[in-house]
C-alpha cells in the first residue's frame, strides 16, 4: 500500500506509510502545540502537549510518536484535550522560575508561544519557586536551570547531531536536572565542541549565547540560520 | 532422618536467624551428634515473617513437623532435644512460648504452587533443588516437547502476568515466538518495588532454581538464546543467591546453549516498568518510552523480548508438571491459579500467603491474617487502592479488585487499622510517586508534586471545596496524560480513597487550621 487514509478533526487525508500523526496534522494545517519535539531529532513524547484522541485506542496518544494507521479517526481539539494542554503548560510554569520580563528569550520563546496558544493567562497551581543554579562557566554560552523545562532537546541535539553527548539528565522527579559531562561545570567538559546546537535547540531561554541580553534572542529557526546554520 | 529447617530469608535474618542457626550447630556438637544424625538445613521463607526467626522441626520418628517462631539462640539446645525426642517434656515446656500452630488457617488455607519449594529446598544447593525436582520440566520440554506445545500448555492454564497488569502469559509468549525470524530475548522482571510487597524476594531468596527453570522454559518456548534477570540492588541476599544458582547451573551444563545473565538495577521504582527496565539493561537511563511498539515486537536491543515477572515464571514448572487443566481448575472466572500475597500492616500474622484466586479478602486478612478492627485493605501498591472493610467479602481476582477502584497488583496487601486518616495514606503514596517519578514527562514529574501539596492541605485539615475539585481535576489529567504506568497509576490511591472515604476529605474542608 502506498498511502494511508485517516481522518483528522473530520477531514479526510492521505499520507505515506511511516508518517507520524504529528506530521499528518501539520500536513492538514492543524497546529498541535509541541515543546519536546524538534524536527531532525528522535521524538520522545515527554511534554505531552501533542496528545490526541484516537478512536478505539484506550489511551491518548502522543502525536509525535504515534504512526498513522489505515482508517484512523483522530481528534486534536476536544474540550478535554484543551483542558489537559492548558494544565500541562501551567505545570511547566509552576515548576520552574519563568520570568519573561527578564529573560533573554522574551518574544522568541516556545514556552511563551505555547502558553499563548493554549490560552494560559494565569496559573492556578502552586508555584514551586525552586532554587536552581546558573552555569556560566562556558566561554560562549550559559545555562540557566531556572528556565529549563527538561524537554531534552539539547541532550538529543548534542548526542544525535554533534555526536558529543555532553548533556544528559540526572536525578529523579522534580529534582531532575540537565547536566554537562559527569555533572561538572559546562566549561570544563572537554567533549563540548562549542558548536552551539544545544543553544539553537533550546525552546526557552535556558541555554543562551552570552553576548545576548534580555529579549535579544532571535526566534528559532532564524537564530540557527543566523549563527550557525545547523538545525533546520 | 531428623532435621531442623532454619529460615534464612531476609526477614528471619533480620530477626537473628543467623545467630540461631549457629547456636543450633553448636548445640548439635554439644550433644555429640554428627550432621548425618541431625541435619540443620538452611531453607527459604517459612511464611510467618512477623514471628522470625522461624525454624521447622522434622522429628526423627517421622512425626509431623513442628514450627517455632521468635526463637532466641539460647533455646537452640531445647530445639535439638525436641527434634531427637519429640516427647522430651522439658524441652517442649521450654519452647511452649515459641510454638507456632501449624494448623492455623494461616498455614492450613495456603495452596503452595509458586511457593511449594520455599521452606523445603536449600536455596544455595543445586543438588538439593534437583532432588526436589528442579529442572525436570525443563529437561522434559527439551526432550519431548515442541515450543508450541509448551506455549499451548501455558495458554490453556489461564496463567496471567503476576506483576500487576494481568496480561495473559500464553498470549505474550505466542506474540514473541511468532515475530519474524531472528534473535529474541527473555527477561525476568525481578525489580519488585511496591511498598509492602516482598513476594518475589521470597522466591528469589528461597528457591532461585525454580525461577531460573521457569525462565529457561520460557526461553525454550519462544526460541530465545539469551535471557536476563533484572534485579534491584536493594535485594543483596537475592542477588547473591541468584548469582550462586546461575553459577551452579552453568557448571552443571544444564543451560545447553542458553545464556542467562543477571543485571542489577540501582533501585529506581520506575525500572519495574518494562520499557524503563529494558533501557536500564541496555545501559541507559531507566526511563520509559511510549508503547507501541511493545517489547514483544521491539524490546531489548530492538529485538522481540519476552518480559515476565518472577511469580509468573516461577509458576511455570509447576504448571508443566501438574498440567494446565489442574492449574486452570484453581481460581475463578478469568483469574486462574494461585496468587502470592505479602500480608503486612495492622494484623497479628505478617508474612507470605499463597491462596487460590477467588479466595475472599476477608479470608486472607481476617481468617488467615487474624486481623480485627480493619478499616481497609490496601492492594496494588502506589498504583492501587483501598478496599473498605465492608467490601472484604469480595473474591480476589484481577477484575473484581479493579471494579472496586483498586487493583490486584503484584501482591502487596497492607491492612489499615481503624483510625488511620485516608488523606494521609493517599499523601504517602503520592509522595512515593513524586519521589520515584523518572522526570521524563511533565504530568508525572510536576503533577505528582502538585497533587502531594494539595493532599498536604487535607492532611492538615486545611482543605477547601476548591482544593477537592482541583484534586480530582488534576488527578484525572495526570492519569490520562502520563507517559507510563507510574504516572497513570499515581492518582489511583487518591481516587480510591475519595470513592470509599470521601467524607474524610470533606471533613478536612473549611475547618479551622488544626
Amino acid at each position: 500500500m502506498t498511502a494511508l487514509t485517516l481522518t483528522i478533526d473530520g477531514e479526510l487525508l492521505a499520507v505515506p506509510p511511516g508518517t507520524t500523526l504529528l506530521q499528518a496534522c501539520r500536513q492538514e494545517g492543524v497546529a498541535l502545540p509541541t515543546l519536546c519535539h524538534l524536527d531532525g531529532l528522535q521524538p520522545v513524547g515527554a511534554c505531552r502537549l501533542c496528545l490526541v484522541e484516537v478512536e478505539g485506542a484506550g489511551r491518548l496518544m502522543a502525536a509525535c510518536l504515534g504512526l498513522v494507521a489505515e482508517g484512523m479517526v483522530v481528534r486534536t481539539d476536544t474540550p478535554q484535550l484543551r483542558a489537559f494542554r492548558r494544565l500541562t503548560v501551567e505545570m511547566l510554569f509552576a515548576e520552574g522560575n519563568h520570568v519573561c520580563a527578564v529573560c533573554v528569550a522574551n518574544g522568541a520563546c516556545e514556552l511563551q508561544d505555547v502558553a499563548v496558544a493554549v490560552g494560559m493567562d494565569h496559573v492556578d497551581l502552586t508555584y514551586q519557586w525552586p532554587q536552581r543554579p546558573v552555569d556560566a562557566s562556558h566561554p560562549r554560552f550559559a545555562i540557566d536551570h531556572n528556565r529549563c523545562i527538561l524537554c531534552t532537546r539539547c541532550v538529543r541535539a548534542c548526542d544525535e547531531l554533534e555526536r558529543a553527548h555532553v548533556w544528559d539528565v540526572a536525578w529523579r522527579g522534580s529534582h531532575c536536572r540537565i547536566i554537562a559531562g559527569l555533572d561538572q561545570p559546562w566549561g570544563s567538559v572537554e567533549a563540548c565542541t562549542s558548536c552551539g546546537q544545544c543553544v539553537d535547540a533550546c525552546p526557552t531561554g535556558a541555554l543562551f549565547d552570552k553576548q545576548e541580553t534580555c529579549g535579544e534572542r532571535q526566534p528559532r529557526p532564524q537564530r540557527a540560520r543566523l549563527h550557525r546554520g545547523g538545525l533546520p | 532422618m531428623a532435621q531442623i529447617r532454619c529460615c534464612t530469608a531476609s526477614g528471619c535474618r533480620a530477626a537473628g536467624g543467623d545467630a540461631l542457626q549457629q547456636a543450633l550447630q553448636q548445640a548439635r556438637g554439644h550433644q555429640g551428634l554428627s550432621p548425618a544424625a541431625l541435619s540443620i538445613k538452611a531453607v527459604g521463607c517459612l511464611r510467618l515473617c512477623g514471628r522470625g526467626p522461624l525454624v521447622a522441626l522434622d522429628p526423627a520418628d517421622g512425626g509431623c513437623q513442628k514450627l517455632y517462631g521468635a526463637v532466641p539462640p539460647a533455646s537452640a539446645l531445647a530445639l535439638v532435644q525436641l527434634t531427637l525426642a519429640p516427647h522430651a517434656p522439658g524441652a517442649a515446656a521450654a519452647l511452649a512460648a515459641h510454638a507456632v500452630d501449624g494448623d492455623h488457617p494461616f498455614f492450613a488455607l495456603q495452596q503452595p504452587v509458586v511457593l511449594e519449594g520455599l521452606g523445603r529446598v536449600d536455596p544455595e544447593s543445586i543438588d538439593d533443588a534437583l532432588a526436589h525436582g528442579a529442572y525436570s520440566q525443563l529437561q522434559r520440554c527439551r526432550a519431548e516437547a515442541r515450543p508450541e506445545q509448551v506455549r499451548a500448555c501455558i495458554r490453556r492454564s489461564g496463567l496471567r502476568g503476576r506483576g500487576g497488569a494481568g496480561y495473559p502469559t500464553g498470549l505474550k509468549w505466542d506474540t514473541v515466538a511468532l515475530q519474524p525470524p531472528g534473535p529474541r530475548l527473555v527477561v525476568c522482571n525481578a525489580d519488585e518495588g511496591d511498598p509492602g510487597a516482598f513476594m518475589d524476594r521470597a522466591v528469589l531468596e528461597g528457591d532461585p532454581h525454580r525461577l531460573l527453570e521457569g525462565l529457561a522454559i520460557a526461553a525454550f518456548a519462544v526460541g530465545a538464546e539469551l535471557g536476563y534477570v533484572y534485579l534491584r540492588a536493594e535485594y543483596p541476599l537475592a542477588i547473591a543467591r541468584l548469582r550462586r544458582a546461575l553459577r551452579q547451573l552453568r557448571q552443571r551444563g544444564l543451560l545447553q546453549g542458553l545464556d542467562l545473565q543477571l543485571r542489577v538495577g540501582a533501585g529506581a521504582y520506575v525500572c519495574g516498568e518494562e520499557t524503563a527496565l529494558l533501557a536500564s539493561i541496555a545501559g541507559g537511563r531507566g526511563t520509559p518510552r511510549q508503547r507501541p511498539p511493545y517489547p514483544a515486537q521491539q524490546g531489548l536491543f530492538g529485538r522481540p523480548t519476552l518480559i515476565n515477572n518472577v511469580e509468573t515464571l516461577a509458576a511455570v514448572p509447576a504448571i508443566l508438571r501438574r498440567g494446565a487443566d489442574w492449574y486452570a481448575a484453581l481460581g475463578t472466572g478469568r483469574s486462574r491459579g494461585t496468587k502470592v500475597f505479602s500480608l503486612s500492616g495492622a494484623l497479628p500474622h505478617t508474612g507470605l500467603v499463597e491462596v487460590p484466586m477467588g479466595t475472599s479478602l476477608r479470608t486472607v486478612v481476617e481468617t488467615m491474617g487474624g486481623a480485627s478492627g480493619v478499616k481497609a485493605v490496601q492492594t496494588g501498591g502506589p498504583a492501587g487502592g483501598c478496599i473498605p472493610s465492608a467490601l472484604l467479602d469480595t473474591p480476589i481476582a484481577y477484575e473484581t479488585l479493579a471494579e472496586l477502584g483498586s487493583m490486584l497488583g503484584s501482591g502487596g496487601m497492607v491492612v489499615l487499622p481503624e483510625g488511620l486518616p485516608m488523606p494521609q495514606l493517599a499523601r504517602y503514596f503520592m509522595g512515593f510517586c513524586a519521589a520515584e517519578s523518572c522526570g521524563k514527562c511533565v504530568p508525572c514529574r510536576a503533577g505528582t508534586v502538585q497533587l502531594a501539596q494539595l493532599l498536604d492541605r487535607f492532611c492538615a485539615g486545611r482543605g477547601s471545596a476548591g482544593d477537592l475539585q482541583q484534586l480530582e481535576q488534576l488527578g484525572r489529567m495526570v492519569q490520562a496524560t502520563s507517559l507510563c504506568g507510574l504516572g497513570q497509576g499515581a492518582p489511583n490511591p487518591v481516587f480510591s480513597t475519595l470513592r470509599h472515604f470521601r467524607h474524610e476529605y470533606e471533613a478536612a474542608c473549611g475547618g479551622a487550621p488544626r
